[in-house]
């Protein structure tokens, strides 16, 4: 009986394709919508997580002002590269220190030049940001001391300056400095934020105040600590050695800031998340509107087809039998509108997916849902047109022109 | 009530209408479409109802069908009273023991002829097969071999009636109402339906009741009841009978 209904319901919507079309249109696009949020969304979740692996063990950073915002802060006095010895020293449980200080350089090449990020910094560099060498090597110790023209090379120096070539023993220049390529960084690809961290060149800290900058300032101190050990705990030794380097009192708010880079990741995360729920709870929207597409176009199905009905019931068919029928055409026209979604979400996603260099999360329980809940809005939104075919009075609706 | 035990005792009527009246509408718009009709058919009998138009036979038909209910009044079915049914167990009387040929024919546009016989069959849930097999059968028995597989837009009036006749008799009902079944057909057709109705009375036993127009059909019957204004004004047994 639910096959020879199923039957019928399909003869009826093929009898009129073009208005069938329209129906589902409605349901299809909620359906797509839904689906690529929650991809894309999870995408970018996972891809936040990986990189907060990547990141390593947990980092902190501290810089210079006070802070106002996160990312916001005023500026101050900078840090001496004696600040970061004295953190090495005496705030225990932290594994390497590196002070940075950078700046936008164009580096040049033969004819090819680049806009980089020029880093100035130390060996712990590496360590702090869980970075190794592709090929080449680290600096030496008396490279760092003396401030020797030597620098260490992301991929996509790299592959702007010297078309991917292997670069090593090369000489790039960096303002007037002209300093050989010892060794290349292993990529990284985008951080959280989105900026390339492949975009970069290393100088040893000595050599880019000296031959660079010109002056004594650290920008930045990166810290990392081990695994397992109370961040805050640290956070905390490490205020307690800077106040009392930069000399504030007592009643001195702290003019600088230590952030656990963990916290901004995972606060990240939780951004993506809601974007990603909020997004989705609108796109949700669009399902039931769809949903209300499908009631109207049933409700003047039935009113078209008020003889029809009539016919049915006069002949011998239950009230239930014919709610039935219009319950599964509801059914399956929603349904078919949500596998229809189902599709051109799925490969719609995996080409953003690409377009927007996240990783394609293939979210089966959301497939799975979405269509449950196509199938679902058929049920609600079909049974009121139904249950007013069901009661139809025959004689009244044979009568019916 | 279980609508398949029907109390055998009183066998003789079948059906019983008792100061039956019909009023459609209300207040000032009011009409009066059946104004106390007595009756009582019983099984086996073939009958023809006759009158001006607009005189209620078709109302009362669908009301003997089981299709409207009644203003007041009361209509036993085997000695149920059809009015105290609920409207699915009236669709369970229709569609097990009734069959009904409207006079507009009603038939479903855009299906083939083959699939309008095979409705009735469908909601009784005969297998596809047997249904497919009776349908073939009944449209074959009123003349429409190989227009099976046309619509109703396809067919002549006539043939529309036609498969109208053959989606009424196809389930074998207890009891046929026909609600002028030769209206739109020519004599020789007229006629070959008149033996048909016969043959389904005489042979399996049916019940008849026959709305028409024409003397020359009524003239086939067992009894001829005439309606003016809503009333029965005469029920004679038919003495001409051929
Ligand atoms: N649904 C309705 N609403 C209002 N009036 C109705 C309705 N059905 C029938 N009538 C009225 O009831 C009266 C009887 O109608 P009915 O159809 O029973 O006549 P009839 O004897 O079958 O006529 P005909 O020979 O033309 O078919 C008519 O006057 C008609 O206008
Ligand atoms: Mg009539």
């Amino acid at each position: 009986m639910l096959w020879s209904t199923m039957l019928l319901a399909f003869r009826e919507i093929r009898r009129n394709v073009m208005r069938s079309v329209l129906t589902i249109l409605g349901i299809v696009i909620g359906v797509a919508a839904v689906i690529i949020m929650v991809t894309i969304g999870g995408g970018a979740t996972v891809q936040v997580k990986q990189q907060i692996v990547d990141m390593g063990s947990n980092l902190l950073m501290v810089t210079p002002g006070k802070r106002l915002g996160p990312g916001q802060s005023t500026d101050s006095i900078p840090f001496k590269e004696a600040d970061a010895r004295a953190i090495a020293r005496d705030v225990s449980s932290v594994i390497a220190v590196a002070p940075v200080s950078s700046q936008s350089i164009k580096a040049i090449f033969g004819n090819q030049n680049w806009s980089t990020q020029v880093t100035g910094t130390d060996n712990q560099y590496l360590q702090v940001t869980n970075r190794s060498i592709r090929s080449g090597r680290k600096f030496t110790d008396n490279e760092l001391r003396s401030g020797a023209a030597v620098c260490i090379v992301g991929g996509t120096v790299i592959n702007k300056l010297f078309g991917g070539q292997d670069a090593i023993g090369e000489k790039i220049r960096l303002q007037k400095l002209s300093c050989e390529v010892i060794g290349i960084l292993r990529g990284k690809g985008q951080n959280t934020m989105g900026t390339d961290q492949d975009d970069i060149v290393i100088v040893p800290l000595s050599t880019y105040l000296r031959r660079i900058a010109g002056n004594q300032d650290v920008g930045v101190i990166q810290i990392s600590i081990q695994d397992g050990i109370a961040t805050e705990k640290v956070q905390k030794d490490i205020v307690r050695l800077l106040r009392e380097r930069r000399h504030l009192s007592l009643s001195d708010d702290d003019n600088f800031n230590v952030m656990d880079m963990k916290e901004i990741a995972q606060m990240l995360t939780g951004t993506t998340q809601m974007l990603t729920a909020l997004l989705s709870a609108v796109a949700a929207v669009s399902l039931l509107v769809g949903g209300i597409g499908i009631m109207n176009i049933m409700l003047v199905s039935v009113t078209e087809r008020t003889r029809e009905i009539g016919i049915r019931l006069a002949i011998g068919a239950l009230e239930n039998e014919v709610l039935m029928q219009f319950l599964v055409e509801a059914v399956v026209l929603s349904s078919f509108g949500g596998l229809i979604g189902i599709i051109m979400a799925l490969t719609s996603s995996v080409w953003l997916a690409r377009v927007l260099r996240v990783p394609f999360v293939f979210n089966t329980s959301i497939v799975f849902i979405a269509f449950l809940f196509s199938a679902a809005v058929g049920v609600i939104f079909g049974y009121f047109p139904a249950l007013k075919a069901a009661r139809l009075d025959p004689i009244e609706a044979l009568r019916h022109e | 009530m279980n609508i398949m035990a029907f109390s055998q005792t009183d066998k003789s009527s079948l059906i019983e209408l008792q100061a039956v009246m019909k009023i459609y509408g209300s207040g000032q718009a009011a009409m009066q479409a059946l104004r106390g009709i007595d009756l009582r058919i019983d099984e086996g009998e073939f009958v023809a109802v006759m009158g001006p138009s607009g005189s209620g036979k078709s109302t009362c038909m669908n009301i003997l069908g089981c299709l409207d209910t009644l203003t007041s009044g009361s209509y036993r079915f085997k000695g149920i009273e059809v009015n105290k049914l609920i409207r699915n167990q009236r669709t369970k009387l229709r569609r097990f023991y009734l069959g009904f040929v409207f006079q507009g024919f009603n038939l479903l546009s855009r299906t083939s002829a083959l699939e309008n016989v095979e409705l009735p069959l469908i909601y009784r849930g005969v297998p596809a097969q047997k249904r497919r097999l009776q349908a073939l059968r009944a449209l074959e028995t009123v003349g429409l071999k190989g227009w099976e597989s046309h619509a109703p837009n396809e067919l002549s009036g006539g043939q529309q009636q036609r498969v109208a006749i053959a989606r009424a008799i196809v389930t074998r009902p207890a009891v046929l109402f026909a609600d002028e079944p030769t209206g739109n057909l020519d004599t020789v057709r007229s006629h070959e339906i008149m033996n048909l109705l016969i043959r389904l009375n005489c042979d399996q036993g049916v019940t008849i009741v026959m709305v028409t127009h024409e003397q020359e059909m009524a003239a086939y019957t067992q009894r001829i009841i005439h309606f003016l204004d809503g009333r029965v004004v005469s029920d004679e047994p038919n003495r001409r009978q051929t």
